[in-house]
């Protein structure tokens, strides 16, 4: 089903096979991830590790990560880099919080998307009419966005009944759905502590229940992307601009027009997560909600290979482990190090295998190291369990990076017209 | 000649006249769509400062100065190092918890703190080294994470080494003995930062080390084009890691003068945002240590003359932000907009010098 990549060459000049994706992987892929959930739930005895909550609060966690690294993805796939995805977020916030409270929360879905879009032309007209630096241009937006943000938030919020200098009156909610027929018998299955069993109903029936409208256009906006990047002559025209603009130009494709489409559309995207943060994940604009989400939606697309369902594999690891740190703290954190420490051992057989063996080395003493902590200790304390996601975003990383491959013309500079 | 000279020297001033122009337009632009008083915002932050504000300009300027020279070492290296803002705050808390411990004697135990405060900060830099070099994980990426794993050890430590003040909820390291404090330069009536005077050798350092020594050389070069660079026998992985390192070091120093001059302990109120600002800075002054300290003095300046606006005139500071950044991404834009007219300006003057000789050429033949 997945679509095929020719092989790559890697750093080493090695050919090297990629993995196709599809279907039954996929499902394989997520059956195992529930197996070791299960088995994680009963050999350490935290409950919370796999409960409905956990996933529904997942989710609420992933969506944002998940569409602001979509936001990376177009603008990356036709070559822009795109760092200001965190001020692009930030004016969805307030974007969500203006129209939101003034008009109705409809339309604050809609103001976020606007407000983030012009993020997003402001960074295409410097990137790409410009010659700008990509990351130059991507934090000068980030500044110039919180910035804006703040200035506007206390025009608009102060003297507001409920508001103020830094944050926005409730906003009324979008509706939510709730299939209530599906959703009861598997709270009942979720409590039955079943191994496997359990763990799938309670997945299922985060997916049925109370879940914000605003979620599933997040779900489809994925599916979207992926018809639209790798399913129609659109996608391909905006992915060979990335891949090589001068080939693409001499096709007649016109290279600044799908630049400047990818980057506008990435805008709003993160404009929209910023959006789904006041809207959804709490219910008032408020300064600072960002908290570096558009860098982690940066880094789970990188994880994700610059691809929509890696994409999401990763926003949903992202989101699970912050989840597991603000719903238990410390002491769910402390069962996740006993996952860490055997996915380090396994790392560093399959490494010694593939004749690593320094890094096998490494693995295997990092992997001794935390299975250390975990049976010297109880619980991990607060303050270091805030750092989880961004230690997994970096442990991700350290063993997957070289396995991946970005676009060719990924944050090279094009001027229109420089070949032939 | 003396003509090409001026134009060249007349591209190089438009660049940022244009930037600072732009800017000035924009922001007024986002005061009158708000409907707040332009005309008083600009007459307030254009005024001559106070003394007292001199020596505060003077002071914020001393520590953007640092972070900006932090994150253009690894600019001029073609390193983006986001991570200037962990590397300070962890390397701040270190030297004050150093400091405060006291085990060596006055000036003896702020030279210890402060070689403590630069190798933290080197380390904390040299993990997304490493992780560059060994692993091929993207410095940008790696130094945000390390920014907020910084801020999670910080809290964590701080907690375990506080003292807490009486009636307070501000916890913070022992203080500083009276010995160790840096006593400040008078000034205009106040007292700048002594260790303003750091900063200026930093920046001296700086620019020997990048333009008269090979090490400066190899790393121009790595940045400018890592094959060629390679090609030239230079190691490029080595390079990336002793950048990094450099500029780790010196993202320790940032912290400094508020430690030792002004707050004389680590606490949960240090002044935090500095790596930010000094990218912005770095990239305003074109990495080149003097274009350096104009955008620390312009920032600093912007940001205390913004101050009493909000006394004043009920507008928020925050515009000012807005300037700031306006300023980064326009200066950026001038430079190539200019770059362009210069290279037209250039093809031309070419192009008409050539053309007599070419004539010669033909009547000689």
């Amino acid at each position: 089903m997945s679509v095929a990549t020719d092989p790559v060459t890697n750093v080493h000049g090695t050919p090297q096979g990629r993995i196709r994706l599809g279907w039954p992987w996929l499902l394989i892929g997520i059956a195992g991830v529930l197996v070791i959930m299960s088995l994680l739930r009963i050999i350490t005895g935290v409950d919370d590790l796999s409960s409905s909550g956990t996933i529904r609060a997942t989710l609420i966690a992933a969506v944002p990560i998940g569409l602001a690294g979509l936001g990376g993805l177009w603008s990356e796939r036709a070559g822009v880099v795109n760092i200001g995805l965190e001020g692009m977020m930030i004016l969805g916030t307030f974007g969500a919080g203006y129209f939101g409270y003034f008009y109705g929360p409809w339309q604050g879905v809609l103001g976020a998307i606007l407000l983030g879009a012009a993020g997003g032309l402001l960074h295409a007209v410097a990137t790409v009419y410009f010659g700008v630096d990509h990351i130059v241009s991507g934090v000068s937006i980030n500044i110039i966005a919180a910035g804006a943000v703040q200035y506007l938030a206390g025009m608009a919020f102060t003297g507001v009944p409920g508001g103020g200098q830094t944050q926005s009156p409730p906003i009324d909610r979008l509706p939510s759905i709730t299939i209530s027929g599906l959703s009861e018998p598997l709270g009942e299955i979720e409590q039955k502590d079943w191994f496997f069993v359990s763990e799938f109903a309670a997945v299922l029936r985060a997916f049925v229940t109370n879940m914000s409208s605003l979620t599933v256009i997040a779900i489809a906006l994925f599916v979207l992307t992926w018809w639209v990047l790798w399913r129609t002559a659109f996608g391909l025209r905006l992915r060979s601009v990335g891949e090589s603009p001068a080939a693409a130009e001499s096709l007649g494709v016109n290279v600044y027009r799908y630049k400047f489409i990818a980057v506008i559309a990435s805008g709003g995207l993160a404009g929209l997560a910023g959006g789904f943060l006041a809207l959804v994940a709490a219910n008032a604009f408020r300064d600072g909600q960002t908290g570096g989400r558009g860098y982690i939606g940066l880094a789970a697309m990188i994880f994700g290979n610059w691809r929509p369902g890696g994409l999401f594999a990763g926003a949903a690891l992202f989101g699970y482990t912050d989840t597991l740190r603000l719903r238990g703290g410390g002491e769910t954190v402390h069962a996740l190090l006993l996952l860490v420490a055997v996915f380090l051992v396994m790392l560093a057989v399959w490494q010694w295998r593939q004749h690593g063996h320094r890094s096998a080395l490494i693995a295997a003493i990092l992997g001794v190291i935390v299975a250390g902590i975990f049976f010297a200790s109880d619980e991990i304390p607060n303050e270091l369990a805030t750092m989880t996601p961004y230690v997994t975003t970096l442990l991700v990383l350290a063993v997957f990076s070289q396995n991946l491959r970005m676009p060719a013309a990924d944050g090279k500079i094009y001027r229109k017209g420089s070949v032939g | 000649m003396t003509g090409s000279r001026l134009t060249r020297i007349g591209l190089a001033l438009a660049a940022p006249i244009l930037a600072l122009v732009t800017a000035f337009i924009i922001t007024s632009l986002v005061l009158i769509l708000a409907g707040d008083d332009w005309l008083g915002v600009w007459s307030q932050i254009l005024s001559w400062p106070s003394n007292r504000t001199m020596v505060n300009i003077l002071n914020s300027a001393t520590v953007y100065y640092l972070s900006a020279v932090a994150v253009a070492i690894g600019f001029r290296m073609n390193l983006f190092n986001i991570g200037v803002d962990g590397q300070y705050r962890i390397a701040s808390f270190a030297a004050a918890w150093v400091a405060g411990e006291a085990w060596l004697p006055g000036f003896l135990n702020i030279a210890l703190a402060v070689l403590a405060g630069m190798f933290v900060g080197a380390m904390w830099a040299g993990i997304a080294g490493l992780l560059r070099v060994t692993r091929g994980v993207s410095e940008v990426i790696s130094t945000i994470m390390l920014n907020a794993i910084a801020t999670a050890v910080v809290a964590y430590l701080l907690r375990k080494v506080a003292v807490r003040e009486e009636g307070s909820n501000i916890i913070s390291t022992k203080p500083l003995p009276e010995s160790s404090h840096v006593p400040g330069i008078p000034f205009l009536g106040g007292e700048v930062y002594g260790f303003i005077v750091v900063a200026i050798i930093v920046g001296i350092v700086y620019w020997v080390l990048i333009n008269r020594t090979r090490f400066g050389f190899d790393l121009r070069a790595a940045g400018q084009s890592e094959s060629a660079a390679v090609a030239s026998g230079i190691n490029v992985k080595k390079m990336i890691l002793v950048t990094m390192l450099l500029s780790g070091a010196i993202a320790g120093l940032v912290g400094m003068p508020l430690l030792f001059g002004q707050d004389y302990a680590y606490g949960s109120t240090f002044q935090s945002g500095l790596g930010f600002a000094g990218i912005a800075i770095a990239l305003l002054g074109r990495n080149h240590p003097v274009g350096i300290a104009i955008g620390a003095l312009l920032f600093a300046f912007l940001d205390q003359q913004s101050n009493p606006l909000q006394i004043l005139l009920d507008v928020s500071p925050d515009i000012v932000k807005v300037t700031q950044g306006v300023i980064v991404l326009t200066v950026v834009i001038a430079y190539e907009v200019v770059r362009r007219y210069g290279v037209r300006l250039e093809q031309r003057q070419v192009a008409a010098a050539l053309d007599p000789q070419l004539q010669q050429k033909e009547v000689s033949a």
